[in-house]
């Protein structure tokens, strides 16, 4: 079987619709995360995969910083939810609705 | 020192006593007579000496600033010096002083005292505005300070409801005329482009046509601030129920100020007056003449006598105004001055006396216990009825004579009539509270007034005896015609110049007062009770009622204006607050409140609408 870029993009649609949807239906801000991440990688091999089939490295670069920014967001991320574990005891969302009236 | 200064200190003289007194001096009675006093008989003499040195014409005409210019636009403010108004800022300090000083000894325990003062001063001040303007723009500004001036003084005493309810009268009737006036003077100003007496003078000297079609109704809408301000049919009303306030102001309304601003601005703008304006305005003078003296006949509070002698009189002026003689409207409104301001402050002196009676069927026999108040009330009434050789009998017959000289033989019935019944109302008004004897017990115990009640009244009586014959009609005269013709006589000649000139007029004037005083003397010598309303029956009510226009205008014009009212009132709460504003706030509220349900603070809802968005951007922009 060739693979070719098809592939690549489905698999990489997959991984995207599979992150949203653990972002938008599981309580818990760790797993929430880990979600968000797996939309960050999802882009990440579409990026890839348009890089290797055209020829052209632009995207790989793009991947490059993708991954250092997502580096940074997971620091921060995590110590958010450190944080807001301590002050309030508990990770999960539905107990996080102080933002409604 | 030039001589053109002079004014404005007399112009400005009662503005700063008013202002003293108000904020500094209320609480020191004394103080605040002798400032308000002071100012005006400093008025009152400043323009004698300004007249003699300047002479009634002076080489200055006008001394004028600019108040303000926008673009063309440029209102000016100043003074205008010629025999007209000379001549009537004489009248107005002069009577003015004299008024002023009465109060002195009419009522010193009244609380108001120094804010009585105050609002007189800054009275004197408006209407010397109004003498002195050069500018319809400046004139309109003073009138409006003289209608704010009556309303607080008229409404002086105003914890008493009907005192209150007077002022705001006074003031309302007086806007409604001066609505027209108002738009009379931007009419004028749309076709001439300038306020200024003289310059719109020269104007329609230049080009008598200026005003084309709209003269008749430039003049009416002009005369309609006199209307309000003399107090000319429809708006009449407002004179009578004036009485409300304190004598003095009565005084002072009725002779010097208020109501002589009308006839005054009708003369000061007599050049823009056409023929059939001045035929309507002759009318309504003559109407409102003939009216308010057969109202005068069935009053029996002796204020509310002379002030329908005074809409009689102010009748006649504005008459004369209409029948194209400006002198002797002014000439009358001089001499009417002089023997109103007599009669309401005897008026005052014989209220006081009787301890606030004013009905004349309380009084009589006060010719024996009041003789100094009685002898000057008596010159008053002559020179009121109109008898030779008093002020009233030149100044009525001039204007008789320019009726009979425009061939107006209607007007002339009409004014002939007018002085009987002068006549007759006025003896009447004698007979009953001067003569006979006394029918309560305040007549009995009357006593005679202080000094400084009784010398204002011998000094106005003597200008009532001497008024004709003073050259005041020749002053006016060479204000309106330029004529030295009259100037060249002396006193004898002037004192028999109606017969020669004019004797038809003189003599039926002389007649007509001699039948309204016998047969006054006839029905009311002695009588303890009015025999008129037995020999006249419902007519004698009428004329009782005023003849009911204020009911009629309680059922007709106030009726309507609550109607409308009322419809404004429901418009605005309904519509206006309850549709417009209501309902904009209420459905925004019932919007927000709807959306808040959309928040649910949940932030999965919201990362699950979010995706939902981009799905939906991305499945329309790759569509």
């Amino acid at each position: 079987m060739n693979v070719n870029l098809e592939h690549y993009l489905v698999v990489s649609a997959i991984l995207f619709c599979l992150g949203l949807a653990g972002v938008i239906v599981r309580r818990n801000l760790l797993v929430i995360y880990m979600g968000l991440e797996l939309m960050l990688n999802a882009a990440n091999l579409a990026l890839v995969a348009f890089s290797r089939f055209t020829y052209n490295l632009d995207g790989q670069v793009f991947v490059f910083f993708v991954i250092t920014v997502a580096a940074a967001e997971v620091a921060v991320g995590l110590a958010l939810i450190v944080a807001l574990y301590r002050k309030r005891q508990t990770a999960h969302v539905e107990d996080l609705t102080t933002m409604k009236l | 020192m030039k001589p053109e200064f002079l004014p404005w200190i007399i112009l400005f003289l009662p503005l700063a006593a008013a202002g003293i007194i108000a904020l500094f001096t209320l609480r020191n009675r004394s103080v605040s007579a002798v400032l308000s006093i002071g100012a005006v008989v400093a008025g009152f003499i400043l323009s004698i000496i300004f007249v003699g040195w300047a002479g009634w014409q002076p080489a200055v005409g006008e001394s004028t600033f600019t108040w303000l210019a926008i673009g063309d636009v440029r209102a000016e403010f100043g003074l205008r010096f010629d025999p007209l108004s000379l001549m009537m800022l004489l009248v107005v300090t002069g009577v003015a002083s004299a008024i002023l000083i009465s109060p002195l000894g009419l009522w010193r325990e009244d609380p108001g005292f120094s804010r009585f003062f105050a609002f007189l001063s800054l009275f004197t001040f408006s209407m010397l505005g109004i003498v002195l303007s050069v500018s319809f723009l400046q004139m309109f500004i003073c009138w409006e300070l003289v209608g704010v001036s009556s309303y607080l003084l008229i409404g002086f005493w105003f914890e008493k409801a009907s005192a209150a309810d007077a002022g705001k009268k006074a003031f309302i009737t007086n806007r409604l005329g001066d609505f027209g006036f108002l738009i009379g003077i931007l009419l004028v100003w749309g076709i001439f482009g300038s306020l200024n007496f003289g310059v719109i003078k020269d104007r329609i000297m230049e080009n008598p046509d200026a005003l084309g079609t709209t003269a008749a109704v430039a003049g009416l809408l002009i005369f309609c601030g006199a209307m309000g301000k003399s107090a000319q049919f429809p708006l009449h009303v407002w004179l009578p129920d004036a009485m409300e306030g304190p004598t003095p102001v009565s005084a002072l309304i009725h002779a010097a100020t208020m109501v002589a601003a009308g006839v005054y601005m009708l003369c000061r703008v007599y050049f823009l007056l056409d023929v059939s304006a001045l035929n309507v305005i002759a009318w309504i003078g003559g109407f409102t003449s003939l009216l308010s003296a057969l109202i005068a006949i069935q009053q029996n509070d002796i204020k509310r006598i002379l002030a329908y002698s005074t809409l009689s009189q102010l009748g006649m002026m504005v008459m004369a105004v209409g029948l194209q003689g400006p002198t002797p409207a002014m000439f009358h409104l001089t001499t009417h001055a002089f023997f109103k301001a007599l009669l309401f402050l005897g008026a005052g002196s014989v209220i006081i006396a009787l301890h606030h009676e004013q009905d004349i069927w309380n009084m009589g026999g006060l010719r024996k216990k009041m003789p100094v108040t009685f002898w000057t009330f008596i010159v008053g009434t002559l020179a009121l009825a109109g008898v030779w050789p008093l002020s009233g009998f030149f100044s009525k017959d001039a204007i008789l004579a320019q009726a009979a000289a425009g061939q107006k033989w209607a007007l002339f019935a009409l004014g002939v009539t007018v002085a009987a019944l002068t006549s007759f109302y006025m003896f009447r008004l004698v007979f009953v509270a001067f003569g006979g004897s006394g029918r309560s017990e305040a007549a009995g115990h009357a006593q005679e007034s202080p000094g400084v009640v009784t010398w204002p009244l011998r000094l106005l009586a003597v200008f009532s005896i001497i008024g004709g014959f003073i050259y005041i009609e020749n002053t006016f005269g060479r204000h309106f015609l330029k004529d030295e013709g009259l100037h060249a006589m002396n006193v004898l000649e002037q004192l028999v110049y109606p017969f020669k000139h004019a004797p038809v007029p003189a003599l039926l004037g002389l007649t007509a007062a001699a039948a309204g005083f016998f047969l006054a003397l006839r029905l009311y010598s002695g009588a303890v009770k009015d025999p008129l309303p037995e020999k006249l029956g419902s007519l004698a009510r009428a004329m009782r009622n005023r003849f009911y226009w204020d009911e009629i205008y309680q059922a007709t014009v106030i009726y309507m204006h609550d109607f409308i009212s009322a419809v404004c009132d429901w418009i605005d709460r309904w519509l206006i607050a309850g549709l417009a504003v209501r309902g904009t706030h209420g459905a925004t509220e019932i919007l927000g409140r709807a959306l808040r349900l959309a928040q649910t603070g949940n932030l999965q809802t919201y990362a699950f609408l979010f995706a939902l968005g981009v799905a939906l951007v991305l499945y329309l922009a790759l569509k």
